[in-house]
């Protein structure tokens, strides 16, 4: 095809181009490849469990893995505790945070925030558990008067303070990006700035703010050193209001912390690899009603157009 | 046909942060009840003049401003005035209508909602008669609730008009409020100001030198920051003082 084209002058040129567009599609292939490859070794890792243990050993209460209870209960409840609750403090803060930086800060104020927002997300999952066991949780453990400052609610504070620069970055963004004539139009019917804001500006950047809220929950539900740090570890089923205040396990800290030492084809090994099966589908969960919420905002755009 | 003053622009100037000045000591009159139009080519600063007449430069880059804008006598450049106030007293129709997304109904009833107007016979009375003025309401009567966005770029340029008539502003500014639209959707709009000017003062940004011809009572030139020349629309543009005004309107140049 190429050598019959005109405009191509040079055979050898043709030929690079032909290995650019090779390299770029191997490239972009391999990416899908290396996904699927992972979850097919997930499920060829996991799916034994399923046979080992029945059911309702996985669906139970009980995680104590050495004496063959393997109920996952307590740990899908933990990463969900943990992540609902960094999802729920971080959004309302998130959101103001982006709303006075996009909004209301003047601008040399907003040239020193946006830097330090995203320095904030830079700083290693570590680094932020370490602060939270040396700095947090005493404070925590003191004034709540409870027996150890390494609970849930100790979790759910770090994994806020880590989601929020990802929250409050894309919420700034999608809030810069609706139109200024928008702003004029609301101004020009009398509007305060507030109403602007709260009527106009963030309906019509919801569902950008949506996704600045689930790329969060992204960043939250795969966490692992921060929540391992500082949440206790105590695999307990946490039932009440008040087991907020007492250790949870999570399942990304259940594998960091078990994987390493379990035998290598044993029930445990195949039931850690279940939990990682499971963790997968989570995030594949909160990623498509992410990619649906987008997909909307350009379908809606599109109407817009025409 | 001098009547009375509306709005009264005394030495204006305007410099923006980049260092480009916008308006260089403007005093024109604008007269109540009248259709006033200001013209002249792109970048003369037309649309600045207009947004300064209810604020809306605050937010863009102003680094200075001089002189005064006086609405009614009462000075609303001086700092602490309210803005909110001035803004539903003087509307404003932008280029590209910007509908807000929400239904046809809400377009028009949320500002009167913001203002305090809650019962419900009120809005419903004042959506008709705003939809009847701007020339929408045999169109959209029977689907108030469908979404404004579903309405074509005349129509819409309408619903922003209905939108401000609404409010019940003294003064509507207008900044080339048929540009994008189609010649039927044009002398509509142009209609709608020739039976509404006997109750609002209207100030227009026209789109083209035929319009400014069509619409003016007062025409007031402006070339590059400068008031050129201010007079009786009619006499303006058969016989200009100026050379310059003549060249423009004669399509010399712009």
């Amino acid at each position: 095809m190429t050598d019959q084209h005109e405009g191509q002058p040079k055979r050898s040129l043709s030929w690079v181009e032909f290995l650019i567009e090779r390299a770029i599609q191997v490239s972009g292939i391999s990416a899908i490849i290396l996904v699927v490859l992972i979850f097919l070794f997930l499920i060829k890792e996991g799916t034994p469990a399923f046979m080992e243990v029945p059911l309702s050993g996985l669906f139970a209460t009980r995680w104590y893995p050495i004496e063959g209870y393997y109920g996952l209960l307590p740990l899908i409840m933990g990463s969900l505790i943990v992540t609902i609750g960094a999802a729920v403090v971080s959004l309302p803060l998130g959101l103001a945070t982006a709303i006075f930086i996009a909004e209301i800060a003047p601008d040399w104020v907003r040239n020193i925030l946006k830097p330090f927002v995203e320095v904030l997300a830079g700083i290693p999952s570590v680094v932020i558990g370490f602060i939270g066991m040396l700095v947090f949780a005493p404070l925590i453990r003191v004034t709540l008067d409870i027996p150890t400052g390494l609970t849930a609610f100790t979790g759910v504070l770090l994994l806020a303070w880590m989601a929020l620069p990802t929250v409050v970055s894309v919420a700034e963004d999608v809030l810069d990006a609706v139109p200024k004539t928008y702003r004029d139009a609301g101004l020009a019917l009398g509007m305060t700035r507030w109403q602007v804001i709260w009527r106009i500006v963030l309906p019509a950047g919801r569902s950008g703010v949506l996704m600045a809220l689930m790329l969060g929950v992204g960043r939250a539900i795969g966490e692992t050193m921060t929540v391992m740090m500082v949440t206790g570890n105590a695999a307990r089923m946490p039932v009440g209001l008040r087991d907020f205040f007492m250790p949870v396990r999570t399942m990304t800290a259940t594998i960091a912390a078990e994987m390493g030492e379990v035998a290598h084809g044993s029930p445990h090994y195949h039931v850690l690899f279940a939990v990682g099966l499971t963790l997968f589908v989570i995030t594949f969960a909160v990623n498509i009603a992410a990619a649906s919420v987008v997909f909307r905002q350009v379908k809606r755009a599109e109407r817009m157009l025409a | 046909m001098a009547g009375d003053i509306k709005i009264h622009i005394q030495n204006f100037g305007l410099r923006y942060s980049d260092g480009t000045e916008s308006l260089h000591d403007i005093t024109l009159d604008i007269y109540a009840r009248q259709i006033n139009v200001l013209f002249g080519p792109a970048g003369g600063g037309k649309s600045t003049l207009l947004r300064a007449m209810n604020r809306l430069n605050d937010l863009t880059d102003v680094v200075e401003q001089t002189g005064h804008i006086l609405l009614d006598g009462e000075d609303i450049t001086r700092p602490g005035y309210d803005i909110v106030r001035l803004r539903r007293r003087v509307g404003i129709v932008f280029a590209r209508p910007v509908v807000l997304p929400m239904s046809i109904y809400r377009n028009i009833t949320y500002g009167l909602e913001l203002a305090g107007i809650r019962d419900k016979a009120t809005l419903d009375a004042a959506v008709t008669r705003s939809l009847q003025q701007s020339a929408l309401w045999e169109e959209v009567h029977d689907r108030l609730g469908d979404p404004a966005h579903a309405l074509s770029g005349g129509q819409q340029q309408r619903l922003c008009l209905a939108r401000v008539l609404a409010l019940q502003p003294e003064v509507i500014l207008l900044d080339e409020p048929t540009s994008g639209l189609d010649p039927i959707s044009t002398a509509k709009i142009e209609t709608t100001m020739q039976e509404l000017k006997s109750d609002y003062t209207f100030v227009i940004v026209p789109h083209s030198v035929q319009q400014a011809a069509r619409v003016a009572d007062w025409a007031s030139f402006f070339l590059q920051g400068e008031l050129i020349e201010h007079g009786v629309g009619r006499e303006m543009f058969l016989k200009p003082k100026h050379t310059r005004t003549e060249d423009y309107i004669t399509g010399r140049f712009g």
